[in-house]
Order: C-alpha cells, then structure tokens, then sequence
C-alpha cells in the first residue's frame, strides 16, 4: 500500500512539473490540479470536523477552557446550519461576516501592534547583541520616517533615510533571505517528488 | 529561454541531491551550530524527562502554492519530533491553519508513532487544524499553549504577521519558543520575539540536524552549491554590467 501511493503522488508530481515545461502535459497537468483543488476543499471538510471533534473531546473531559470550546462548537453548527438555509449571500449572513468575523480578525491586528512594541522593547532584555541594537534602531529610523505626525512628516528621515534603508540595505537582505528560502523550497520539493519524503501513507 | 533554465537548475538539483544522498549514506555528517536547532534538540529531550509536551505549530502554508515548501519542512521535523516523544507521557501537540496540511500532519504524527513501535499510543486529536484564516489559526493555536502543559512551543511553517500573538502567548505562559518563517514578516517578528529564530534557509535544515537522515543532509549540500553559483553568477553580472559586456 505504502509504495502504491509513493508511486501514484511521485507520477502525478512529475507530470504537473513537467506541464510547466512541456506543452503536451499541459492539459494533464490542468485536470490535476484541478483535482487537487476539489480534494483541498474536501480536505476543509474533513478540517472542520477536525476541530469539532478536538473541542468536543475538550468540552466531554471538562478540560480547561472548555467553556470557550463549548462557545466554539454552538457558533459553528448555528453558522453552518444557517448558512445551509440561507446561503451565504444572504443579508444575515454578510451581516455576521461583517459584523462578527471581520472585528474579531480586525481586533488581533490591532492587538498585535501591542503585542510587536512590547516585543520589541523585550528584545534587547532578551538578546542585548549587536543585531538585536541594528534591528531595533532601523525599525525606529524606519517608524519615523513613515510615521503620520501631527505636524508633518520628520524632515530627512521621510525623503532620505527611509528610502535609502528599505530600498537598498533592506530590499538586499530580503532578496538574499528570499533566494535562500527558494532554494529550500526547491530542494524541499526534490525530496518530496523523489519519494525520499513521503508526508503520507504511513511510514 | 527562462524555461529552459529552470529545467535546467532543476535537473542539476535533482541530479545533485541524488549524488549527494548517496555518496553521505555512509558518512556523518557534521553541521555549522545553529543556537535554536541546538535548542531544538536538547528541548525534545527536556520534554520527556519534565512530563510536558511540545507543540509543532506547522503555520497555514497550503500546500498548492509555493508555502508548500516550508510545510513539507515542517512535516519532516515533526516526522521526528513525533517519533522521539512518542513514548511521552505527555504526547506532542501539532497544529495547522490548512485543512491539507492538517491530513498531512496527523499522517506524519501517526507515522513517527509507527516507526517508534507504539502506534497504539497515537491519539488522533493531537494532529489539530485549529483555523482557517491565518488569525483563526493562531487564536487556536495560542489557546494549546497556554492550557495544555505545553514545555516548548516549536513554530515552523509559513506564519506571517500573526506569529507575534503565538510568540506573546508563549512568552506570557514562560513556554520556550523556537520559530521559523519563510515570510518575511514572519521571520522579523520572530526574529523580536522568539529566544531563538531560524533566519532564510534555516528553516529547511531542521530536518538534518533533527536526524532526518542523509537526504536532508545532501538537501543542505546541495543548497550551499546553488547558493555559490547564484553568488557568481550575481558578482559576474555585475562586472559584466559595468565593464559594458551585457
């Protein structure tokens, strides 16, 4: 069983790769990842029923926090269930989208801004090193020269040093940390499409 | 043109790795430190003696785009975390903000179990998708370590701005965190937030220095070799470009 699906996920590997350079496994490669998608969104289903199930042992075993799993479980079946009925288009359910979701996401955001100063004040506690000094001082020169003042923009710091920090010393970095994830992610793939790591069908 | 040099970086890759992966069965290899991998290795350890679990965040890479790549490197760290505190009694926690990526994980989970000789032991509940949206995600995953015994909080996968709340909630319930990013966002808030983050390419040497075997050590081989040429074919273009060649 485990080489049967080693060999069906290496040849439907290879031939989405070679799709991308050979014109006659272009149609192949296009049903297949179509098929990739109708699975990935089963595979939500089956997330879904993931979470219930992982809350619902929560709630059952009355772990701590269970009341906010039990909060969970109710919110998601009367969503489900409504939206089944209504459809999503549906004025109450864009209401609870908008209303619900969207605040709740927009919250963590902003709670997240607390949560990266706090951070950011820790980290010379933490990690008092000479890249911990140049991260936090190139944040600031950063902040001040993108910052929206009461009085305006800081002079130098908006025209000057903002563009001269983030289009050259921090757009080099980020294009050498991002070669770097990209061969990762090259060689990553390798051993996926090779077999050598099989994520699936046991051991 | 581009086409063809992508087919051929990608047959020289693979035919390097195979190469490699052969040539090191034999041999040990021997890694550079990296602070938070040797962290990485001494906690699995800690984990079982102190009776507390870890917690694999595997972040919400989907696997149908380029993400997938960090969440396959996640995927082969927790083959073998799991495997190694298997016999736990505190099991390890492993979350994922992808519905795919969650099947995968709870076949990974199951798999390490399996190689350790106590499938019996694996609870299915321990392989989580604990949201959809990258917020959802880390809100479910915030609440694992701060109510489940967790010990060390190991964040590898595709995490963007949200890895500052999953780094606060570990700092403020004093669990160890060890994270890595292949999104830039994420990996400078990490890199705030964490005792010990894994910057670029790190993130795919987790493997390797967790013992994966002698694939994942050629896989860094191989990256160091690419990593050289892109550097000289960087360097050559450049004095190319300015001696008026190109």
């Amino acid at each position: 069983m485990r080489i049967f699906t080693a060999v069906i996920a290496i040849a439907v590997g290879l031939m989405v790769l070679f799709g991308y350079f050979f014109q006659p496994f272009v149609g192949i490669q296009t049903l297949l990842l179509n098929w990739a998608m109708i699975l990935a969104g089963v595979a939500s289903f089956v997330g879904i029923f993931n979470l219930i199930a992982v809350h619902t042992d929560k709630v059952r075993r009355a772990e701590k926090g269970s009341v906010y799993s039990a909060l969970l479980v109710i919110a998601l079946a009367v969503t489900f269930v409504f939206g089944l009925i209504l459809r999503p288009q549906h004025e109450i359910m864009q209401t609870l989208l908008n209303g619900v979701i969207i605040p709740v996401e927009a919250t963590l955001m902003g709670l997240l801004t607390v949560t990266l100063l706090y951070a950011a004040i820790r980290l010379l506690r933490r990690r008092a090193d000479v890249m911990s000094v140049v991260f936090i001082l190139t944040a600031v020169l950063i902040f001040l020269g993108s910052a929206t003042l009461p009085f305006g923009d800081v002079p130098i710091f908006g025209t000057l040093i903002r563009p001269w920090v983030s289009q050259i010393w921090a757009l080099g970095g980020a294009r050498g940390i991002l070669i770097g994830v990209a061969l990762g992610t090259l060689v990553t793939g390798l051993r996926v499409l090779f077999g050598i790591d099989r994520p699936y069908g046991g051991k | 043109m581009t086409s063809l040099l992508a087919l051929g970086i990608l047959l020289l890759s693979a035919f390097l790795l195979l190469t490699i992966a052969l040539l090191k069965r034999k041999s040990v290899s021997r890694f550079r430190e990296i602070p938070a991998l040797t962290r990485l290795v001494r906690m699995l350890g800690l984990s079982v003696e102190d009776g507390k679990r870890l917690h694999i965040s595997l972040g919400h890479g989907s696997l149908l785009d380029e993400r997938g790549g960090s969440a396959f490197a996640g995927l082969a760290a927790l083959r073998i975390i799991s495997e190694k505190t298997s016999v736990s009694d505190m099991p390890s926690v492993a979350s994922a903000g992808d519905p795919a990526l969650g099947l995968l994980t709870q076949d990974t989970m199951q798999a390490g179990y399996q190689a350790a000789g106590v499938e019996e032991l694996y609870v299915p509940t321990t392989s989580r998708v604990t949201g959809l949206t990258p917020f959802s995600y880390a809100a479910g995953a915030m609440h694992i370590a701060s109510n489940e015994n967790v010990s060390t909080n190991i964040m590898i996968g595709h995490f963007g701005a949200e890895a500052g709340l999953l780094a606060d909630s570990s700092d403020r319930n004093h669990v160890v965190l060890i994270g890595a990013s292949d999104n830039l966002a994420g990996q400078s808030i990490l890199y705030a937030s964490a005792q010990d983050a894994l910057i670029g390419e790190e993130l795919f040497a987790a493997g390797a220095y967790l013992g994966a075997g002698a694939s994942h050590s050629a896989s860094l081989t191989v990256q160091d070799i690419l990593r050289w040429l892109i550097i000289i074919v960087l360097i050559g273009g450049a004095a190319a470009k300015f001696m008026g060649v190109i």
